[in-house]
């Protein structure tokens, strides 16, 4: 293995990586949060449980985190999810309404939410596959629709959850941890199993380079695209259950709002194009947690939640452009003149 | 006339709209009259506009997600000029669509400058917009000066006598229809219009013949945020104040009523008449929840995602069709 410092190519081979930039702007974030606040990293052990700030950002990260596994599966297939908001909704509003409303055990409860999530992404797995729906108008149907299905189970009410079975997920610990973070991990373990252990994600990478050619090559298409959209589905029903146990409650209105728009810039900050093929599964929850750290990093500025919107618009842009590769040619170029005026007589390197 | 199998949608699409206002009428009291009509052109006539904008971006084969915080963002901005700055309601309305159609020529710059997905541009230009309308008035702000009261909301009315039913006219729905005569204009009988369809059905194809498909997307981008601007002002007016959560979400109404409407996403293929059929057809379902009075506002959701569903199915049948067709 060559040192990536001394060998430009290395370098420029950990630059190109698709996780590289979401780490150097999560690293940056984490400095500049460590300067405004003293305490920022600083983690303690208290009542057998790890606390401190970076310990809540994994712990409010987990869920988008989640969530952006799943949209990693059907980006990498060139699709699209925007139905997971409402997802999260119909999950949290049926395990409330059952446990709360209806009586019925928990267990019961909560695969059931699971299930009708694993419905949700069959659903839009069969729009794009069998009517040959495109996904962002596919998965737009069930995005409006959803909501109106949540608050019809809820009765455009928010139903309040009392059983600490349920409200376990939002609020306990497993293994010094949040057990919303040990949800993710058990969660990134599957999807990673799923992917790199069996020859799905390859499957999942020839669909999203070339539908056709992996038609030809003989991959089963149709089943990799509605595994891709049923394993969304279901990891937007588990954020669903999160959803509900944080605020031990169902709001069905509110429930997973913008959650699609998160999951989907946690998805390309990680370095997955939105044009599918090569995925990160470890990229796209990076690309979570950086978004949540900087929310946290604007809180200790002061920014207040509402204008938070505007400079996250603004580092997202700017690691979308270090990610695209026109931006790059255009700032090497610069880069290779400006190197040549600086040392007159030498070539510019080609 | 020959019946084109692309003007099936349209042709469907407006059937659906008689046949919707017709059981309204026989079925509720009161309901085929004047004032409600009036009543479901003053509701849309934002989202009619900003609808419009979406539809040059959608059959340039882009997306704009930006549309409703660039609403709330000139809505702020125009009650913050008039009501602390002390400008005039004209010059801050100009003002803010200026600063509409730059936001939009921007990320036009940025989608085709740099190769970036227009999902993700107009993403983080959507974030930007509404923490930027945060920023300039964290609360909604009424609007009393006399020229919107007054001039704009009142003189600017047009009377429209129909014997005993006489009503009027309010500018926001004048500014609606003109939009759409507009770009109705702009989209079938002008160069730029042609264009705008030809690098949504085959940007390759529009890039060999030559045509200036880099000035065409950016400009699209640009009128997309110009009438989201636009759109924001007709919902000042409607409102009487500027609000920093307003409107969100709207560019997902506005999305839904041109796929309603027959008009592609993937491009290259709608028109603007059916974005206002589309418009209709969304502010008529409202409508009738609300005569209906059983039926909670969910059930508005429900039947728009069934509608979006029935209506790409059905293109999608006809597509088939028509190649079958052209096959043999």
């Amino acid at each position: 293995m060559t040192d990536a410092a001394s060998d430009p190519r290395g370098m420029a081979r950990v630059l190109r990586a698709p996780a590289t930039w979401a780490l150097v702007a999560l690293a940056a974030l984490l400095v500049a949060g460590a300067v405004g606040s003293p305490g920022f990293l600083s983690v303690e052990m208290r009542d057998g449980r790890l606390y401190g700030t970076p310990i809540d950002i994994l712990n409010h990260g987990s869920k988008v985190a989640i969530v952006a596994i799943g949209m990693t599966l059907v980006i990498a297939t060139r699709g699209v999810d925007l139905s997971v908001g409402a997802v999260v909704a119909i999950a949290s509003a049926i395990v409330a309404t059952l446990v709360s409303q209806k009586g019925v055990a928990w267990p019961i409860a909560m695969a059931g939410a699971l299930g009708a999530a694993l419905l949700a992404g069959l659903w839009n797995g069969s729009l794009v596959t069998f009517l040959r729906l495109q996904p962002i108008v596919a998965t737009l149907v069930l995005m409006v629709a959803g909501r109106g299905i949540a608050q019809l189970i809820t009765d455009g009410q928010i139903v309040t959850v009392r059983d600490p079975a349920v409200a376990f997920l939002g609020n306990a610990s497993l293994l010094l941890l949040p057990a919303t973070v040990s949800a993710l991990a058990v969660i990134s373990a599957l999807a990673w199993l799923g992917t790199r252990r069996t020859a799905f994600g390859l499957f999942l990478e020839a669909v999203g380079e070339n539908e056709r050619a992996a038609r030809l090559s003989g991959i089963p298409v149709r089943p990799v695209l509605l595994v891709a959209y049923a394993a969304c589905g279901l990891c937007a029903g588990v954020a669903g259950l999160i959803d509900c146990a944080y605020i031990r409650a169902a709001d069905a209105n509110n429930a997973g709002q913008l959650l699609e728009l998160d999951a989907i810039l946690a998805v390309v900050l990680g370095g997955t194009a939105l044009t599918g093929g090569r995925f990160s599964l470890l990229g796209s929850v990076i690309g979570a947690m950086l978004m949540q750290t900087l929310t946290k990093v604007l809180y200790v500025f002061d920014v207040s939640a509402d204008i938070a919107p505007a400079p996250k618009a603004a580092i997202v842009l700017a690691v979308c452009l270090l990610q695209s590769p026109t931006f790059r040619a255009a700032c090497s170029r610069h880069l290779e003149s400006a190197r040549a005026r600086l040392r007159p007589g030498t070539e510019a390197r080609p | 006339m020959k019946l084109r199998p692309r003007d099936l949608p349209l042709l469907v699409a407006a059937i659906v709209l008689v046949t919707a206002f017709a059981a309204g009428a026989l079925r509720y009291d009161h309901f085929a009259s004047v004032a409600v009509v009036r009543n479901l052109l003053v509701d849309n006539a934002f989202l009619g506009v900003a609808a419009v904008g979406a539809t040059f971006v959608i059959l340039s084969g882009g997306i704009d997600l930006s549309v409703g915080a660039v609403m709330a963002f000139t809505g702020v901005v125009v009650a913050a000029l008039v009501e602390r700055g002390g400008v005039h309601p004209g010059i801050a309305i100009a003002i803010a669509l200026a600063l509409g159609a730059a936001f939009g020529l921007l990320q036009g710059a940025i989608i085709r400058g740099f190769a970036l997905p227009a999902f993700l541009v107009t993403l983080a230009g959507m974030f930007l917009a509404r923490g930027m309308a945060f920023a300039v008035e964290p609360q909604s702000r009424p609007i009393r000066h006399p020229f919107v009261a007054t001039t704009l909301n009142e003189s600017a009315t047009i009377a429209l006598p129909l014997g005993e039913t006489s009503t009027t006219i309010p500018l926001t729905v004048s500014i609606g229809a003109v939009t759409f005569v507009v770009a109705w204009f702009v989209l079938r009988q002008t160069p730029f219009g042609r264009r705008v369809y030809a690098i949504g059905d085959d940007l390759q194809g529009a890039t060999v013949l030559g045509l200036p498909v880099a000035a065409t997307t950016i400009a699209v981008y640009a009128i997309s945020g110009f009438l989201s601007a636009l759109a924001g002002v007709v919902f000042v007016l409607y409102q009487q104040a500027g609000d920093p959560t307003a409107c969100k979400g709207l560019e997902l109404d506005a999305i839904a009523a041109v796929v309603i409407g027959g008009t592609l996403l993937r491009g290259g293929v709608g028109s603007v008449v059916g974005t206002l059929i589309g418009v209709l057809i969304y502010g008529l379902i409202q409508t009738i929840i609300t005569f209906e009075g059983t039926l909670s506002s969910w059930w508005t959701r429900i039947v728009v995602g069934a509608l979006i569903l029935a209506f790409v199915a059905a293109q999608r049948g006809l597509e088939r069709v028509g190649r079958r067709l052209a096959d043999a």
